[in-house]
């Protein structure tokens, strides 16, 4: 089912929670709003539960306008985060309720609600866990049982918010993949809530970045990676380094060289953003070719942290702490440690005016 | 209430998504407006309606005024005796152990569920000079039935259960750690008692206390046997508002009654301002 | 535990090897005992010895004077007015607390403090003044007291009285016990219940409900406890008129009064009884409750 969020803006109090925001999710898709605490996104995700009503705005789904629709209406699904299960209720009955409680003109034979839920059981690989009881299973197992619970009523729209957020690493890890092949096999279009970059990056087909009640960045994860819209998007996603400089003419200095601006940026204060993986450490003495990207002062280590096949590495440029990201064997290559002095060749600046900053979340 | 309540309204009405709002809170509102609120609202009503002379007739009348002093000091005593026995009870029961502790705890209930005239004559029994206790009293020349003394009785025995069940989970709950610290810095067992574990107890403490008084002001089954019932010397507030009615002295008992709430009132609420004065300084 | 109090404490602490301290973690051994004597002697006066004292004259003239009291008609009348009005108040309180409860603890709304306090009032009110508030509405002075009489109700001095009067100093209990625990439940499973598909009433009576229903019990035991063992509001409002307005606390006090003191203790000790039974209930409920709570713990 497509869904099409048309300028929804919601407001808590005074405070605006969701601002103005639009966006089109596709049929099928497996989109991600990702954001920290307080960004909007959970609620969002609510509103298109229809647990929550937008002030202003409206979402469209499959063409019908949500505020027409009640709840059993727009055929979503949702799993939350700590699961929600009937404590009360057997893992076959848990899964049933949603068939069960249809209108009986509506309600499959109990044959046949029998026969689905040991279908969904097989599909999260709960096979026989029908009579147990939500306590008796682990956190990872009950999160299964809501996913099936959720599934059962074949909604058009799954909702997920932070599904794996009060799971261990490693059962996340397991539960990621467990659920990419599921959206793979029934192709259902599902939105996604989390505050783990690691897992919006992995799992989905687009992500929405949203910070303050805004849509930042909509784009595939390549894509808010690599070319990263505003600062926050950058500063977000993965670690990275910020040097104040001021355009001029179309270039900017960092340090003591010149780098060109290439987003065509007005000249004035900005900030230049550079990963730790752009920071090239070279031997002060060395004379490689690269004179436009090298930093020529000397930057001296703080820190060396050997992290298995990485080295990380803090130096610092004047008063300002730089963090560099090097692979381990160019660290032993190098003989990194603390108190001795490189020259920085930096990769691939991006360039943002310096005002762009408001949208930062507080 | 499911299709309906999630159509499109008029913008700007708060809509809600779990139903039955309107419904429950409109019959809790009603149900408690005509239960409790306007009958009580008739009570001052009334009472203002008798008039300021009828009032100050009241209070500068000596039955009244003793009255007052029986309930309020009786009811006071009580409170402070139950505030410290309930403390060495909780104490007791979380921190010690002893065969029938179980017991024992589901034991302190009792004043809550046993029913008041049932307390009333038992006591009275109790501490009548024939009885099992009051015997060996009265060779003692110590007289409780049909004294102060036995109104006394009664209101600890009503305020038994109220400031254990609210000391016992804040002790529970009480970190062990605190005491060990605190013995690593060379504090002995009175200091540490007296230092450290009391004084986050005292807020709960003034809360039971609080409990038991307002409890034991307003009491009437449990004493009205045992007290006695002498006018001017034993004779409490709810039992006096009793006699006025009786005598047809709405105008009397509703003064009476209205007084009796509104000095209850302002002794519990200057008890909420200590306790919450208590609670900045401790920092909560 | 010992004393490590005292081993803190010796004296000789020379070049021998340093003695072992024991932190003052506990009182000493003779002050426990002392605190412990002193807790359960007071108990044993101010609870046990009543309790006992209730059985002792019930059964001081014989078994058989004791159930000759309890099947005496007016015994009988008395019982079956007490079990009337708490069939009549306990319902009624319930809904109102299953009402309140839902109303206060799955939506927002401004003034909900206000409203929690003032479902406590009864609790802070004595029951005197719970009968006295409806004698000045019903009563032959009151309010609608001449036009009761006109239409020939009977609300003062009747059942209705006795009702009403006990529904005032009864309304708290179910409240109390179901709003923090639906409190602490939160809206998460009724949400999801929503969202699958369930209207209102399947989503209260599938979800919330099952949820519930220790506190629930709870809360109508205490209720129903009250209900019956209520005496003064009832005394107010009754007329004491033996056959037909008297409960069982108000025959008590007839008989008391009468100095037919084993009768009367014959009678209380049925409420004992009860109160005993509601106590033991009490206790295995609390435990119950206490492993519901844990359910909920994701």
């Amino acid at each position: 089912m497509r869904i099409e969020i048309e300028k929804v803006t919601k407001r808590l109090g005074s405070t605006l929670v969701i601002d103005a925001v639009s966006l089109e999710i596709r049929e099928r898709e497996f989109i991600g709003l990702l954001g920290p605490s307080g960004s909007g996104k959970t609620t969002l995700l609510r509103i298109l539960a229809g647990l929550e009503f937008a002030d202003e705005g409206r979402v469209l789904f499959g063409g019908r306008d949500g505020a027409t629709l009640t709840v059993e209406a727009r055929e979503v699904g949702i799993v939350f985060q700590h699961y929600a299960l009937f404590g009360h209720m057997s893992v076959f009955e848990n899964i049933a309720f949603g068939l069960k409680v249809r209108p009986r003109s509506s309600r499959p034979p109990r044959r046949e609600i029998a026969a689905t839920v040991e279908r969904l059981l097989q599909l999260v690989q709960l096979e026989g866990f029908g009579s147990r009881f939500p306590q008796q299973l682990s956190g990872g197992q009950r999160q299964r049982v809501a996913f099936a619970r959720a599934l059962a009523t074949k909604p058009k729209l799954l909702l997920l918010d932070e599904p794996f957020g009060a799971l261990d690493a490693k059962v996340r890890v397991d539960l990621r993949r467990w659920l990419r092949e599921l959206h793979d096999a029934t192709a259902l279009t599902t939105v996604f809530v989390t505050h783990d970059q690691e897992e919006a990056l992995a799992l989905a087909d687009r992500v929405a970045i949203m910070a303050g009640g805004r849509i930042e960045q909509v784009g595939t994860p390549t894509e808010v990676y690599e070319a990263p819209q505003t600062p926050f998007v950058y500063e977000f996603l993965g670690r990275t380094n910020a040097f104040d400089c001021v355009i001029a003419d179309g270039r900017a200095r960092i340090g003591d060289k010149s780098f060109p601006v290439e987003n065509k940026l007005p000249d004035g204060p900005a900030v230049a953003f550079v990963r730790p993986h752009d920071v090239i450490l070279r031997h002060l003495d060395d004379l490689e070719p690269s004179a436009d990207a090298t930093i020529t002062s000397a930057a001296s280590v703080r820190v060396v942290t050997v992290l298995g096949p990485k080295a990380w590495v803090e130096l610092s440029l004047g008063a300002q702490v730089i963090a560099a990201e090097v692979a381990r064997e160019v660290a032993t290559q190098l003989a990194i440690a603390a108190g001795k002095s490189y020259k920085l060749q930096l990769r691939l600046p991006r360039f943002f005016q310096k005002e762009a900053k408001v949208s930062r979340p507080e | 209430m499911n299709a309906v309540s999630t159509i499109a309204r008029a913008r700007g009405t708060k809509r809600h998504v779990l139903p039955g709002f309107g419904l429950t809170l409109g019959f809790t509102l009603t149900y408690l407006g005509f239960i409790v609120l306007i009958p009580l609202a008739v009570l001052f009503v009334q009472a203002a309606g008798a008039g300021g002379a009828r009032f100050v007739g009241e209070l500068t009348n000596p039955r009244t005024l003793s009255a007052f002093r029986v309930s309020f000091e009786t009811a006071f005593v009580a409170a402070c005796l139950n505030a410290a026995f309930g403390l060495l009870i909780a104490w007791v029961l979380v921190r010690y152990r002893f065969p029938g502790r179980r017991f024992v705890d589901a034991l302190i209930d009792l004043p809550f569920g046993l029913p008041t005239a049932v307390a009333g004559i038992s006591l009275t029994t109790l501490y009548a000079s024939t009885g099992w206790l009051g015997r060996p009293l009265a060779a003692l020349d110590i007289h409780v039935a049909f004294t102060r003394l036995g109104i006394l009785v009664a209101l600890v025995f009503v305020g038994l259960p109220f400031v254990v069940r609210t000391v016992e989970p804040v002790l529970r709950d009480f970190d062990r750690e605190l005491e060990e610290a605190a013995a690593l810095l060379g504090a002995n067992r009175a200091h540490i008692v007296a230092r450290v574990i009391l004084p986050p107890l005292v807020p709960a403490l003034l809360t039971g206390f609080t409990l038991a008084f307002a409890r034991a002001i307003g009491e009437y089954g449990s004493v009205i046997f045992i007290a006695g019932n002498m006018p001017g010397l034993t004779e409490i507030l709810p039992l006096l508002i009793v006699i006025k009615l009786e005598q047809f002295d709405y105008a009397g008992a509703t003064v009476i009654a209205a007084l009796m709430l509104v000095a209850s009132f302002v002794l519990l609420l200057a008890i909420n301002l200590l306790q919450g004065w208590m609670r900045r300084r401790q920092g909560g | 535990m010992a004393d490590g109090f005292a081993l803190a404490r010796r004296p000789d602490r020379g070049m021998s090897a340093p003695p072992r301290v024991r932190l003052p973690l506990s009182e000493p051994a003779l002050m426990r005992g002392a605190m412990l004597a002193l807790a359960l002697a007071f108990l044993g006066v101010f609870l046990v010895l009543p309790l006992t004292v209730v059985f002792a004259e019930a059964f001081s003239q014989g078994a058989r004077v004791y159930f000759a009291a309890l099947t005496e008609p007016e015994a009988i009348a008395a019982i079956r007015l007490t079990v009337l009005t708490a069939a009549i108040c306990v319902p009624l309180n319930t809904a109102f607390g299953l009402a309140a409860a839902w109303s206060i603890t799955k939506f927002e709304f401004p003034g909900k403090s206000l409203l929690l306090t003032l479902i406590d009032l009864p609790f802070s009110v004595s029951p005197v003044v719970a009968g006295l508030v409806y004698v000045l509405l019903f009563g032959l002075q009151g309010l609608f007291g001449t036009w009761l009489v006109e239409h020939g109700i009977k609300i003062i001095f009747a059942v209705p009285g006795i009702a009403l009067a006990t529904l005032f100093v009864t309304l708290p209990f179910v409240a109390r016990e179901l709003i923090p625990l639906m409190d602490s439940q939160g809206t998460t499973q009724e949400e999801a219940a929503l969202v699958l598909g369930a209207n209102g009433r399947q989503t209260f009576l599938r979800v919330t409900l099952p949820s519930i229903k220790w506190g629930l019990l709870y809360g109508v035991l205490l209720c129903n406890g009250r209900a019956i063992g209520e005496f003064g509001a009832v005394a107010v409002v009754s007329g004491h008129i033996i056959g037909l307005t008297n409960t069982m606390p108000l025959h008590i006090e007839v008989l008391y009064n009468d100095y037919a003191f084993a009768a009367s203790f014959a009678v209380a000790s049925l409420l004992t009884l009860m109160a005993l039974v509601t106590l033991a209930m009490k206790t295995i409920l609390e435990w119950r409750v206490g492993r519901a709570a844990a359910i909920h713990v994701h």
